[in-house]
Parts: structure tokens; C-alpha cells; sequence
């Protein structure tokens, strides 16, 4: 599904390489999990796949199902397949929720020759789901993200990924700031997005989250680079220890 | 002060370009007259005059030059507003494309025929608010208009309107240099609202005053049309009473150069008003909002609201002014004009002035100018959505706090669609 080769990507303002040669190959119907200390370049990573000003590759490819990512416009990505949920959410004044919505999942459907959805089709869908996640209808009609709580926002990231039906999902750090509870329905709209096909990355500092969805494989990222990749055991690992073992293991 | 030379030069030069109108009654020659001497008084505008910075006037004075016209596929706007029409073409009122001249709540009648009667009750507003306005910033364009133009409507309302007035303004020649001068005095708990639209001219002088009386309301939308080279001066005067409102807002998509310029006094207790506008302009744009409220009463709200997005070397300026003596105690005035600069090469220019001497006041301005919000950007076109739609998406956003001034939302909604499809047109 998603293939990374020795990917090394630079701040474009700065003389300063950010991530150092990743590899990554994640399998259809795969979770993949990565953890690491903070400014390892874990959103970096999700940035450089999904298209975001401000980097430089130097180096390195990757791909989705075989197509070239780093040749294509966000939205093109967007339209393979690819969906990013952000560490942190935008929050856009003036740009009500429900028209973002409709516009993306049906730009995209566009883009890949599908029929748009109409209005009536679209509010049916999107209700359900928001229903599944807990979201009432009057955030969905204020504008994106704005006046949303930190929860809140990560739940709309959630809905945004569950219309759009993405093949390879990244979640950036999408437990932060979460209580329990909606931790869990987080977790709940990911593990009803599972379906063997679709494949997911899961940024996150804790095991907890990898409590509700299990992952194949688990990885540790530091200073722009994968350090070791293990079982689900690794992220108890950390949790238990910490980095310094595993930073110290490789030095 | 005497005038320097070649001031009084352009001046008369000025005077000469129109014909004077005659044969009109003493009220109306009176007027006329005193706009004269005003404009002989304060000189046709120059580059060096305070508020003419920002704002070439040269080709406002200069003998009009022909404009092509835009083969247009420009529908006319609130077609769909059950509404009394009148229709101007190249300036003059066609008696047949328009509507009969009767509503229910109110009396309208042509400039022309007002003028031409010995006694009219729009001797109290005609060239009066206009006068009032000329101080302590002169407007020469104004007093030009005043003492030449006698086309356009002298309305009086006297209860609530039974729908809107429509001013469509056509046009068929490529030179023409066009004059209107509208005349609205709302009496006590009257309601309108009036609606103007087109292109009217290859250059446009007009000049709208508005009496509001106590309790009476007034809501002003305007779409000022879509011809590049046209060039327009517009001025609009008005005098609000006792819990009276006043909206107006302006939509100026393309244009050589516009200048829009509202004078607004507050000279009764608890009233409101609003001037807002939005304007689009890509390459040659020149577009100017100059604004001057005065607060001569208690309690007063005034706000002040305009979005400007600029592409390819376009220009928006903003100059507007709160005044507020030390008598209009418990004033709240609001200024925001803002410019979205679509490329690097636009020029936004802003003068904001507060100039307040009450101490029980509420006033805040802002003025900000910058580009489109990257991290915005990024944030939809990575949910799928095309760069140029949701540029555009973030643009309508921007220009949308002008947009929710105006009251009425079906006219809202339609100021929208007619900014969306500019952006879409002019795209990268
Ligand atoms: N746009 C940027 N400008 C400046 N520094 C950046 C930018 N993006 C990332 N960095 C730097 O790159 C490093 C990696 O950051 P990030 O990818 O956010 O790490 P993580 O998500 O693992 O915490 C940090 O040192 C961060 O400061
Ligand atoms: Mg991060």
C-alpha cells in the first residue's frame, strides 16, 4: 500500500534536514504504529507524504499503490487515496463544516470519475456517521474547527476520514488532549474503517490508544530516522521504559 | 484662501465640460448656485490634497475618454426581487423600461421634475447634506455633481415601503460621462430599501443624500457592475435622526477606478448605521472606499466594514474617519478594513482616523492586509479539494464578515454568488 524508500526531506527555509532516510512498507490491511520522543519527525513524515509547503525532498521516494506521491498536489494525493488527520486541526472562520465536506468528498469523487453526491445524499451520510462519533448537528453547520473543542476537533478529523473513505489513513498524534471516552470513540470509528483492505498509520505517544487498535507492526522514530521496528510489545515497551533504553540501545 | 492658478484652472475647466442647466426653479438654481461657489471655493480635487493621496483624481477631470463595452454576459442583478424598477440608460431615466412610478408608502419623482417647480420639500436635502458634508473635508466631485446633474429620483417615504426601489443603470454609449443625483428623505418610522446596480456610465458621478428621521430605516445595496475601464465617483450623504438605521453596502467587482465616498451624521439619539463593501479587483483596479462618520448624538452605533481582495497589481484603499465630540457620550463606533492580497505586487493602502474627544466611548478599528492563510490552504486541498476552489473558498470567507452587514440574506446570498463567480473567473 504505502512504500517509503530512504525518504529524506529539509526544512525549505532552513538548511536543515528534518527526516534522515525512512523506510517504511505498510501492507494492505495493515496498522502500522509509529512512536518517538517529540520533535523526532514523526508530523514531518506526515507532512512530506501529504503534501505540505515548506519541505524540500532531498532524497528517497514514496508511494501509493505503486503511484509517485511526492510528484502529486495535495489534492491529488488526497484523491489516491491518501488522508492525513491532523496533530492539530485547522480551524477555518467563514467556511462552513458541512460545505468543506461536501466540496472535498465530492472534488475527490470527481477526480477519480465517480458520480458526485447530492445534497440529500451527502447530509444522510454524513448524520449517520456523525452519530457514530458522537457529533451533534449544530457543530457540524459552524465553520471548521472554529469555537471546537480540542475532542471535538479530533472527532471531526475522524468523520472527515470516515467520508472520505481513504485507502491509507495517517492519524497524527489524533489521542492527544482526549479523554477516555473519546479516546475510545476515536478508536471506534478507526477499528469500523478496518475492513482488511485499508491501511493505517498511527502516530501516538502512548500505548493506550494501541489498547483499542491493535497494530501489525510497531515503530520507533528518533531524529529523522526509524530506529528499530518490532510487535505490539515494543510500544509496551516504551510505555514502561520510556526512550532512553531504545536511543541508547542504538547510539 | 485664494486658490493657487492652475487650481482655479482646472476648476472652471471643470464647470465648462458640463452644461448648465437652466430654466429650473429658484429652489433648485439656489442650489446649484452654492454648489458652484463651494466648488470654486474648495478647486477640483488634486494628487496633493489630504484625502487624494492614496487616489489619483486626473481621470475624473479629464474630458471622459471612450471605454469599450464590456460584451457583456453580466445579468442584471436582483432580478429575481419583486421590486419597483427603474431603469437609466447612459444616465437618463427611460420612462419605458421602468416600472410606473407609484408604491404604496411612498412619492417618487424625477429630479427633473422636482427641480423645475418654483417650491419642493426636497429643498431642505438637495445639495444640503451635500453642503454639510464638505466639511472639514472638502468633496469637489460631490458640489460638480450637485450643481450640474439633473437626472435621477427625489423620493419621500412616508411609511413602509411595499417593496424595494431597483436603480438599474445601463449603458449603450461608449463615452458616456453620466451625472445622477438621487434624493431620499424617510419621514418619521418610514422604511425602504433601495437597490443599484450596473455599470451606468464609461464615467460615473453620482451623488445619493438620505434624510432619516426618527425611527425610520433605510437598508442601501449596491453592486456597482462589472466593466473594467469604467470610472466612477460616487458620494452618499446621509443625516440620521432619533433610533434611526442606516445600512449600506457596496459590491465593486473590476473598474478602473472608483472612488465611493459616504459622509455619514449622526444627529439623533440611539441610532444606527452601517457602511460596508466588499470589492474584487484584478490588474488595472483602482478601488477607494473614503468614509467620514460624525457622532453628534448620544448612543450611537457606527460600523464600518470592508474587505478588499486584490490580484495582479490591483489597489484598494480605505480612509475612513470617526468623529466624535465631546457631547456624544456612550458612542460605539467599529472600523475593520482588510486587504487579501492574492499576489505580491497589489498595493493596499489604509488611513484609519478615530478622533474622539467624549470619554464614555466604545471605539475600535483594525486594519490588517496579507495573503491567504497557507495553513488553511493546505488543510483542505489535503481533504481533496482542488488549490484554486479552495482559495476561493477562503477568499469568500475572508470577504464574508462585509457580506452578513447587509440585513436582508436573500440579497445577501445573491452578493455572494456574484463574488464567487468573479473568483472563479479570475483565477490563475
Ligand atoms: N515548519 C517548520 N519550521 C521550523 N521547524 C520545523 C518545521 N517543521 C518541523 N520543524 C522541526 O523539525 C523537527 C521535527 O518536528 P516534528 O516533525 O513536528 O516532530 P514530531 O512530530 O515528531 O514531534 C523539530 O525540530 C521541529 O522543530
Ligand atoms: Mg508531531
Amino acid at each position: 500500500m504505502l512504500n517509503i524508500k530512504n525518504l529524506k526531506a529539509s526544512l525549505e527555509d532552513e538548511d536543515k534536514q528534518i527526516l534522515k532516510g525512512i523506510d517504511l512498507d505498510i501492507g494492505p490491511g495493515e496498522v502500522h504504529a509509529i512512536m518517538g520522543p517529540n520533535g523526532s519527525g514523526k508530523s514531518t513524515l506526515s507532512y512530506v507524504l501529504s503534501g505540505k509547503g515548506g519541505y524540500v525532498v532531498d532524497g528517497g521516494t514514496a508511494t501509493l499503490d505503486g503511484t509517485d506521491l511526492l510528484d502529486m498536489e495535495p489534492e491529488e494525493r488526497a484523491a489516491a487515496g491518501l488522508f492525513l488527520a491532523f496533530q492539530y486541526p485547522v480551524e477555518i472562520p467563514g467556511v462552513g463544516n458541512m460545505t468543506f465536506l461536501r466540496t472535498a468528498v465530492n472534488s475527490q469523487r470527481k477526480m477519480r470519475g465517480e458520480e458526485e453526491l447530492n445534497a440529500a445524499e451527502f447530509l444522510k451520510l454524513v448524520r449517520a456517521k456523525a452519530i457514530d462519533l458522537k457529533i451533534d448537528a449544530e457543530m457540524l453547520k459552524r465553520p471548521v474547527n472554529v469555537g471546537f473543542s480540542g475532542g471535538e476537533k479530533k472527532r471531526n478529523e475522524i468523520l472527515q476520514m470516515a467520508m472520505l473513505e481513504p485507502k491509507m489513513c495517517i492519524l497524527d498524534e489524533t489521542d492527544s488532549g482526549l479523554d477516555v471516552d473519546a479516546m475510545k470513540l476515536v478508536a471506534e470509528g478507526v477499528n469500523a474503517m478496518r475492513d482488511g483492505k485499508r491501511s493505517f498509520l498511527v502516530i501516538t505517544h502512548y500505548q493506550r490508544l494501541l489498547d483499542h487498535i491493535k497494530p501489525d507492526v510497531v515503530h520507533i522514530m528518533a531524529a529523522g530516522k526509524i530506529i528499530k521496528s518490532g510487535g505490539p510489545e515494543l510500544a509496551l515497551e516504551v510505555e514502561n521504559n520510556g526512550y532512553a533504553d531504545l536511543l541508547n540501545e542504538v547510539a | 484662501m485664494a486658490l493657487a492658478a492652475n487650481k482655479v484652472d482646472a476648476t472652471e475647466a471643470l464647470i465648462a465640460a458640463y452644461p448648465a442647466p437652466s430654466g429650473e426653479g429658484k429652489w433648485a438654481s439656489d442650489a446649484r448656485a452654492r454648489a458652484l461657489e463651494t466648488l470654486r471655493q474648495t478647486g477640483a480635487p488634486v494628487r496633493r490634497d489630504e484625502y487624494w493621496k492614496f487616489t489619483n483624481p486626473a481621470r475624473l477631470l479629464e474630458p471622459a475618454k471612450a471605454a469599450t463595452i464590456l460584451a457583456t454576459d453580466e445579468t442584471p442583478m436582483f432580478d429575481g426581487v419583486d421590486k419597483l424598477l427603474v431603469v437609466f440608460v447612459d444616465g437618463v431615466l427611460r420612462a419605458d423600461l421602468s416600472d410606473d412610478l407609484t408604491m404604496d408608502g411612498l412619492e417618487i419623482e424625477t429630479l427633473a421634475s422636482a427641480m423645475s417647480k418654483d417650491i419642493h420639500w426636497a429643498n431642505d436635502i438637495y445639495g444640503v447634506l451635500e453642503a454639510n458634508g464638505q466639511n472639514p473635508v472638502s468633496r469637489p466631485m460631490a458640489a460638480l455633481n450637485t450643481a450640474m446633474a439633473t437626472e435621477g429620483l427625489v423620493i419621500r417615504v412616508t411609511g413602509k415601503a411595499a417593496k424595494p426601489i431597483a436603480l438599474r443603470y445601463l449603458r449603450s454609449g461608449a463615452d458616456a460621462d453620466v451625472m445622477v443625483h438621487n434624493v431620499i428623505k424617510l419621514e418619521q418610522g418610514a422604511d425602504l430599501t433601495l437597490l443599484e446596480n450596473g455599470p451606468a456610465a464609461a464615467r460615473f458621478n453620482s451623488s445619493l443624500e438620505v434624510d432619516i428621521a426618527d425611527n425610520a430605516a433605510l437598508h442601501h445595496v449596491r453592486a456597482q457592475g462589472r466593466d473594467h475601464e469604467r470610472l466612477a465617483a460616487t458620494h452618499m450623504f446621509a443625516r440620521l435622526g432619533t433610533e434611526s438605521r442606516f445600512k449600506s453596502f457596496t459590491l465593486t467587482v473590476n473598474g478602473a477606478l472608483t472612488r465611493n465616498e459616504a459622509v455619514l451624521e449622526f444627529t439623533g439619539d440611539d441610532a444606527f448605521a452601517t457602511v460596508s463593501g466588499a470589492s474584487a479587483g484584478d490588474r488595472a483596479y483602482h478601488h477607494d472606499d473614503t468614509v467620514f462618520i460624525t457622532h453628534d448624538a448620544l448612543n450611537c452605533e457606527s460600523r464600518q466594514v470592508f474587505k478588499k481582495v486584490l490580484r495582479n497589481g490591483a489597489t484598494g484603499v480605505f480612509q475612513g474617519k470617526i468623529l466624535v465630540p465631546s457631547h456624544a457620550q456612550k458612542t460605539d463606533g467599529y472600523q475593520i478594513a482588510q486587504g487579501l492580497l492574492l499576489d505580491d505586487d497589489c498595493t493596499f493602502l489604509a488611513k484609519p482616523e478615530l478622533e474622539i474627544y467624549a470619554d464614555d466611548v466604545i471605539c475600535s478599528h483594525g486594519s490588517t492586509c496579507g495573503g491567504v492563510d497557507e495553513t488553511a490552504l493546505f488543510y483542505l486541498t489535503s481533504r481533496g479539494v482542488p488549490k484554486s476552489q479552495a482559495q476561493d473558498m477562503l477568499v469568500l470567507a475572508f470577504m464574508d464578515e462585509s457580506i452578513q452587514e447587509i440585513e436582508d440574506d436573500v440579497l445577501a446570498d445573491e452578493i455572494r454568488e456574484r463574488l464567487g463567480a468573479w473568483m472563479e473567473r479570475h483565477r490563475d
